[in-house]
């Protein structure tokens, strides 16, 4: 599909602030609210708009902890990727999964209560995953920016 | 810290797959009121464990058919503050998430790009210029799951 610079002006106002109502958005995008509606359907419907998610905040949850565990694989096994992303799937603590062409294979975004929990987590639920042939970690310390806005 | 029954924890499964549901068609769902269904929303709004919503698109059709993360560690820790690093990396409009991470990088930023070319632009103009920025380290994103997380 074909998007022009009015697509753009809306996405870009979407991706700042997806809670924006219908005549709120039509209003900073400049356009109509008939026409805005079309535009926005037309998006929907060429899947370039492919919904909203809720972002929670695991800390009001009390997950104090948040680590990104970098993994290398055996890649001498075929399946290795296949059977390690099952498996991670499983593991409740775990909010991503990202597989990447680069030093590091995969990626897991993992949270814990406390410390404590973090080593019962990483010990029973990450290292018994299949395939690793070297993991490191970074834990999180603060998000200084977290944005989903594309230079369009 | 807030406590959930299991009905926000439904209601907060439900949002974070999908928050175009409105409080009428997700109160239906689980047996509630619209009213009840939009008062527990707006409690778990308020009390910040959702912290916001989250528009999907299709970066692809848009142009941006690279995702980079960075693992950079800084080379001149103390002599240059880290508020400068950060104040710098988060005014990039193609970075989009800045984090601060304790192990064998500093800081971790994810970049959009339109292409490769694009990328080593933004690498080069952007990145290598940040104040104190040392050891970098790319991976290219192939794949990104999001997982529900350990709602209960």
């Amino acid at each position: 599909m074909q998007i022009d610079d009015t697509d753009r002006r809306i996405l870009r106002q979407m991706l700042h602030d997806p809670t924006l109502s219908g005549p709120a958005l039509a209003e900073r995008a400049g356009l109509a609210p008939a026409s805005l509606w079309r535009r926005v359907e037309r998006l929907r419907e060429a899947g370039v708009i492919r919904g909203t998610h809720a972002v929670i905040d695991w800390r009001r949850l009390g997950w104090e902890v948040e680590v990104s565990l970098r993994f290398t694989l055996d890649k001498t096994h075929p399946r290795a990727f296949d059977e390690f992303l099952a498996a991670a799937r499983k593991v409740p603590e775990v909010l991503e999964i990202q597989t990447f062409l680069g030093q590091t294979d995969v990626r897991l975004n993992v949270i814990a209560r406390d410390m404590p929990h973090y080593q019962e987590v990483y010990r029973t639920r990450i290292l018994t995953l299949p395939h690793i042939a070297d993991t490191e970690a970074l834990m999180l310390i603060s998000t200084i920016k977290d944005s989903a806005e594309l230079p369009l | 810290m807030i406590a959930l029954d299991d009905l926000d924890r439904a209601i907060l499964r439900a949002l974070e797959a999908d928050a175009g549901q409105s409080a009428g068609a997700l109160g239906r769902a689980l047996g509630l009121s619209q009213p009840a269904c939009w008062r527990r929303i707006r409690r778990l709004e308020e009390g910040g464990v959702i912290a916001g919503r989250r528009l999907e698109i299709d970066a692809q059709a848009l142009g941006f058919g690279v995702t980079v993360f960075l693992g950079i560690k800084l080379a001149t820790k103390g002599r240059v503050s880290l508020e400068d690093f950060e104040r710098a990396a988060t005014a990039i409009p193609e970075v989009q998430v800045v984090q601060h991470v304790l192990g064998l990088f500093d800081y971790r930023l994810k970049v959009r790009a339109r292409d490769i070319a694009d990328f080593e632009r933004v690498l080069r103009r952007r990145i290598m210029t940040l104040p104190g920025v040392g050891q970098v380290e790319a991976n290219v994103l192939l794949s990104d799951e999001r997982r529900p997380g350990p709602i209960g």
